[in-house]
């Protein structure tokens, strides 16, 4: 499997693509085949400050809930209003439509290269 | 448990083959899903599925003594089957808990087959062979020797038919028959797990993968322990481990009906003691509740969800939930997820029926 190499990837299997001092947020096309069908989202509050590592948000497939963890510290600004309709965009689109929130970076916390991540999540 | 632990079906192979993701269940090597937990569970609901539970355990009982001691170890009324006809029934300790729930298939005249889960084969026959002392009866762990398909799903009887020698209308629910598939001698019974019509077929060992390879030709589609668990809770049965536990009082579940008036082992801690837990059906409007959640009345917990998920049938998310006796005639709850609550309304079970 081959990970979009414009963004950076967490073992956890969360993305995110940093553009200026704003980065998205999602998880992986690995992650939400893993998952099966993501039927709830649970999205961090706008304003909310995090620290990289630490759970944020939860997707919910129809077997199980899995944290998801912020892959930078800095403070969330956008959340997708999308998913709480539409929860299966993160299957259909996970890379792109099914990104999870937007947050301010201050700090990356310990990302991988696409390359590196290709070889994790195969 | 490593995986080199792990046992294996005699369709294991066939499993993987498939491409199936396998996960430890019960200490076996199981396949979760096939191609997606959603079209399986629809494909049991609306079409045909087939399921490899020969992870399950068989016992069998022969002897003068095989219904006084089915009557001891067992909570229902097992001299009300005749052979050819099956019963569920429950597996009490002897603190007022269970050990595990099982289905008695009656062979014939003083020969009966049980089957329980996967997971408790072991202590279960452990258990039996102490009470098979005190009657005239050989006790022998089968589970080797057999392979357990469930054939599930309103296109069951019609897809088996053309290759039974059998007429699978006449067979009624609860039916245990030997028959012929695909030129090979089974035993089959119209029971099941998912709340469909269906046929469990139980098949030599090192025949069993002939068996699933000629269903998967036909178009039955594999299913997996996914759609296994969703259809079940659908269906409102209970799961050991989850609705049933060693500290389960088995009048708790709404199974009340399988625990008859009898001289059963456990008797006293049972039938003479309150009930102090009610299993319930709630849903909920968008988060999916999962087990252990917290269930509360008016602010106080009084509960715990057993199990939870969103219904692909229903299309809503639903729970069972254990909660104490007092407290469970309400008809609002919340469950508690993640530290909020959320509100929980009261349905009755099952929250499926065909």
């Amino acid at each position: 499997m081959s990970n979009p190499t414009d963004r950076q990837y967490l073992k956890s299997h969360e993305w995110i693509k940093v553009e200026g001092d704003v980065a998205t947020v999602g998880i992986t096309a690995f992650a939400q085949d893993q998952l099966g069908d993501v039927v709830y989202v649970e999205l961090p509050e706008v304003g909310r400050t995090v620290t990289a590592g630490e759970a944020v948000a939860v997707v919910e497939s129809v077997k199980t809930a899995s944290d998801i963890y912020a892959p930078a510290s800095g403070e969330i600004t956008e959340v997708n209003e999308a998913l709480g309709g539409s929860p299966e965009l993160i299957n259909e689109s996970a890379f792109e439509n099914g990104w999870l929130f937007k947050m301010h970076v201050t700090g990356l916390g310990d990302v991988l290269g696409a390359d590196e991540y290709d070889s994790l999540a195969q | 448990m490593s995986e080199a632990e792990l046992k294996r079906t005699p369709l294991h192979a066939a499993h993987v083959r498939a491409g199936a993701r396998m996960v430890p269940f019960g200490g076996w090597d199981m396949p979760v899903q096939y191609t997606g937990l959603l079209k399986e569970h629809h494909a049991v609901r609306e079409g045909v599925g087939v399921f490899d539970v020969s992870h399950m355990g068989e016992f069998r009982v022969r002897g003068p003594g095989a219904l006084d001691f089915l009557q001891r170890a067992t909570t229902n009324d097992v001299s009300k089957l005749k052979p050819g006809r099956a019963q569920y029934g429950l597996l009490p300790n002897d603190r007022g808990g269970l050990i595990d729930d099982l289905y008695v298939y009656m062979v014939a005249e003083q020969e009966y087959l049980i089957v329980v889960n996967a997971g408790n084969i072991e202590r279960d026959f452990a258990h039996l062979q102490t009470l098979a002392r005190d009657f005239d009866v050989t006790f022998v762990d089968e589970s080797a020797l057999w392979g357990l398909l469930a054939v599930q799903g309103p296109q069951a009887e019609a897809t088996l038919q053309p290759h039974v020698n059998v007429d699978l209308s006449a067979k009624k629910k609860n039916a245990f028959f030997p028959a012929t598939l695909f030129d090979l001698d089974v035993f089959m019974a119209r029971t099941g797990y998912t709340g469909e019509d269906g046929f469990e077929v139980f098949v030599k060992t090192d025949e069993a993968e002939v068996v699933w390879d000629k269903l998967l030709t036909l178009g039955v589609v594999p299913a997996g322990l996914g759609a296994r668990d969703t259809l079940r809770l659908e269906a409102g049965f209970p799961l050991y481990g989850h609705e049933f536990s060693d500290d389960t009082h088995p009048l708790s579940s709404g199974y009340g009906w399988a625990v008859k008036d009898k001289a059963f082992h456990g008797r006293e801690h049972i039938l003479d003691r309150a009930t102090p837990e009610r299993l319930i059906g709630l849903t909920l409007d968008k988060v999916p509740p999962r087990e252990g959640y917290p269930v509360l009345l008016n602010g106080e917990v009084v509960g715990r969800v057993t199990s939870g998920t969103t219904s692909p049938t229903l299309k809503r998310p639903i729970a069972m939930a254990l909660v104490r006796a007092d407290a469970a005639e309400a008809d609002a709850y919340e469950v508690e997820v993640r530290g909020k609550t959320h509100p929980a309304t009261r349905a009755p079970l099952p929250f499926y029926k065909r």
